[in-house]
């Protein structure tokens, strides 16, 4: 890869109170299905397709857990950007 | 089951809702869905198989599109069904389904059958109870299409017309919103658990409910007399008069009680002699504002500042603090917003490291000793804090002062603050209250001079017992000598707050000691001015501020200091505040 991962991934924790429950990840999926290329949610070892709520859903993460968001194709950045946007500010909750 | 007819039974389940209430049953659905049969699809019509299964979705998909058509707006059921919608087309759901289909060659039904319940199982592997019970919504979601499957009934819940409690197998937030609420005593599940829709939606409507109970459909049958005792998790069916009469006093009791903590949190907590104490909150996220208005906060007491520093790659601009800031300045406004400086060692906080290369990160560089030497750092969130201030009402606090030199030094950082906002023409407010925590013991020595400094003290008991005592709350061979009754952190106490009021500034506490009921009558006796807590817990300091007099509580406090341990001190409170300390909330 010719860019720092940096550019492709963004670190970001989960502040609203009930965690990535359905309706964020609805949110989150509603934003990664207009991608290029695949976006995913990883925390951990696992990683979940973001344009998928019930895959988001089995990350299980609640509030104060971390995740990385990761872009396949650099035109996605702004969809990652308005993600981390999104789960920054709580989903708006 | 003739015969058994009258016979009480007692059903356990979980109290996702308290309150308890009496009425007749109705049932709302069975297990329709559940059994499926499999059969094989031959290759050429596995397309027509298909075909029908989207066929179910799409009808799934109007349904539910009609349902939220009906839906006022602000209900937060409409934004459940929404995404319900959104799920109808998941890849994980529909995508798989679809795949099982083409691939094993059975009907639709089962495959979205071994689809659903290999979901469930990754679900139930979670740890965090509230997220795994969102494998309820998928199950849900789920259960609408193979309701249009197999063709399947459904009771219409829109029709009830009587006051009832409703018995289902499950209740989806679509089967929920088209509910007439106001006929429905209570709620009564066979699945689901604390977190599950029913119980959001039953302690919305402050109506109670009992979840989990397995067996409550097979049990229940419509217009039988039921109990639903929230507060214990029970439903009695075919209660016996004695059953009932017993529960119409609890019932009775427990309206009573709830009249009065909700009349009495907005209630400003005044003494039986007429003295009025302002209790606060600490929050950390600005979302907490919205709970600690509702506990009935006079202000906020703390608000803790790190959240913004953590797991990022730089430092956050001093407009991104502002934002903040400020939202939360306009909604308390006028009350006080009490805001922390940064209290942990930033540059840590941004390499996201938890191991540290100091030794004792406790007695390490944190908090003020941190700031002042990154003084650009420490500057753009001065000047965020003072810009914001001119919105409403806000005060600094700074933490961890351990030396005189130390507030002087922050004192002057802040008023360079202000000078450069004052060049650059931005709106800010430099006249506000200055502060300083009293948590670490040389800032109780000195509490005199630095007093001359500042317009507040505010003593965090959380540290300052620590580092006074010498005692890693988090090491368990010394933990249980983590005492606030301590006679020497009293002592501290009584100090401070006499140097407080001897130099005339306010005297707050916003530790955990402040929102612990029967620390509250030597705080009182002490002289405390605010005390700030978890906004949980504000209704009840609340009630134990108003049943006390403040005269007594000093008179009282003369008593503890003669004590000589933390044991004497706590036996003493017990037995001359004991009524009021036990008069306990009730356990909802």
């Amino acid at each position: 890869m010719a860019h720092s991962e940096i550019e492709l991934s963004r670190e970001v924790v989960i502040v609203n109170e009930l965690g990535l429950h359905a309706r964020s990840a609805a949110k989150i999926a509603e934003i990664a299905q207009n991608s290029k290329a695949a976006v995913w949610v990883k925390r951990d070892a696992e990683k979940a397709d973001a344009s998928s709520i019930v895959d988001i859903l089995t990350l299980a993460c609640e509030k104060g857990s971390k995740i990385t968001l990761i872009i396949e194709d650099k035109a996605d950045r702004p969809i990652l950007e308005d993600i981390v946007n999104l789960i920054e500010t709580g989903f708006g909750e | 089951m003739k015969g058994t007819d009258t016979q009480e039974i007692i059903i356990k389940g979980i109290s996702a809702s308290p309150g308890v209430c009496i009425g007749k049953a109705y049932l709302v659905d069975r297990e329709g869905v559940e059994i499926v049969e499999k059969y094989h699809i031959e290759e050429k019509k596995r397309s027509a198989e298909t075909k029908r299964f989207k066929a179910a979705v799409k009808k799934a998909r109007d349904e539910l599109r009609k349902i939220v058509e009906k839906s006022p707006k602000e209900l937060q059921h409409a934004h459940i069904l929404e995404t319900h919608i959104a799920m109808l087309k998941d890849k994980m759901l529909y995508g798989s389904t679809i795949d099982v289909i083409k691939n094993e060659g059975v009907n639709a039904e089962w495959a979205l059958k071994k689809v659903v319940s290999n979901l469930r199982e990754l679900f139930q592997t979670m740890t965090d109870p509230y997220l795994r019970e969102r494998s309820g919504d998928v199950v849900q979601v789920a259960d609408s299409i193979m309701r249009n499957l197999v063709g399947a009934e459904r009771v219409n819940i829109a029709a009830i017309n009587k006051r009832v409690i409703l018995v289902a197998h499950d209740l989806s937030p679509a089967e929920t919103s088209q509910i007439n609420l106001e006929r429905v005593m209570g709620f009564i599940t066979d699945r689901g658990g604390k977190a599950s829709h029913t119980g959001i939606i039953a302690r919305s409507l402050e109506i109670p409910a009992v979840v989990g109970l397995k067996r409550a459909t097979s049990s229940i049958r419509s217009d039988d007399l039921i109990i639903i005792d929230g507060n214990a998790g029970n439903v009695i069916i075919h209660p016996t008069e004695e059953t009932l009469v017993q529960y119409e006093e609890r019932k009775i009791d427990y309206e009573e009680y709830k009249a009065v903590i909700t009349r009495e949190s907005e209630a400003p907590a005044e003494s039986v002699d007429g003295i009025r104490f302002e209790v606060m909150g600490n929050i950390e996220l600005p979302e907490e504002v919205f709970a600690l208005i509702n506990y009935g906060g006079d202000g906020i007491g703390l608000y803790r500042t790190e959240f913004q520093y953590f797991n990022r790659l730089d430092f956050p601009s001093e407009d991104e603090l502002f934002d903040k800031y400020k939202d939360v300045v306009e909604v308390m406004d006028p009350k006080p917003v009490t805001i922390r400086t940064l209290d942990i060692n930033g540059d840590k906080a941004l390499e996201n490291r938890v191991d540290s290369d100091e030794k004792n990160p406790a007695l390490g560089l944190r908090a003020i000793r941190y700031c002042l030497k990154k003084p650009d750092i420490f500057k753009d969130q001065l000047r965020a804090i003072l810009r914001a201030a001119a919105f409403g009402n806000v005060r600094i606090l700074f933490p961890m002062i351990s030396t005189y030199f130390e507030i002087c030094e922050a004192n002057r950082i802040l008023d360079e603050a202000a000078e450069s906002l004052e060049k650059d023409g931005l709106p800010y407010k430099r006249d506000i209250e200055i502060g300083v925590m009293i948590e670490v013991p040389s800032a109780v020595i000195m509490a005199d001079l630095i007093a001359e400094k500042v317009d507040f003290f505010s003593i965090g008991t959380n540290d300052l017992i620590q580092y006074s005592l010498a005692i890693d709350r988090g090491n368990e061979q010394v933990a249980h000598l983590y005492q606030p009754l301590d006679p020497a952190i009293i002592r501290m106490l009584k100090h401070v707050a006499d140097v407080a009021k001897e130099k005339k500034i306010k005297i707050f506490m916003c530790g955990e000691m402040a929102g612990t009921p029967h620390h509250i009558p030597l705080l009182l006796g002490m002289g405390m001015d605010e005390l700030s807590m978890n906004p949980q817990t504000i209704p009840d300091i609340k009630r134990v501020i108003r049943s006390l007099n403040v005269a007594d509580t000093r008179s009282f406090l003369q008593d503890v200091l003669k004590q000589k341990t933390a044991r004497s001190t706590f036996d003493l409170i017990k037995a001359t505040y004991g009524s009021i300390l036990s008069e306990q909330l009730y356990s909802g």
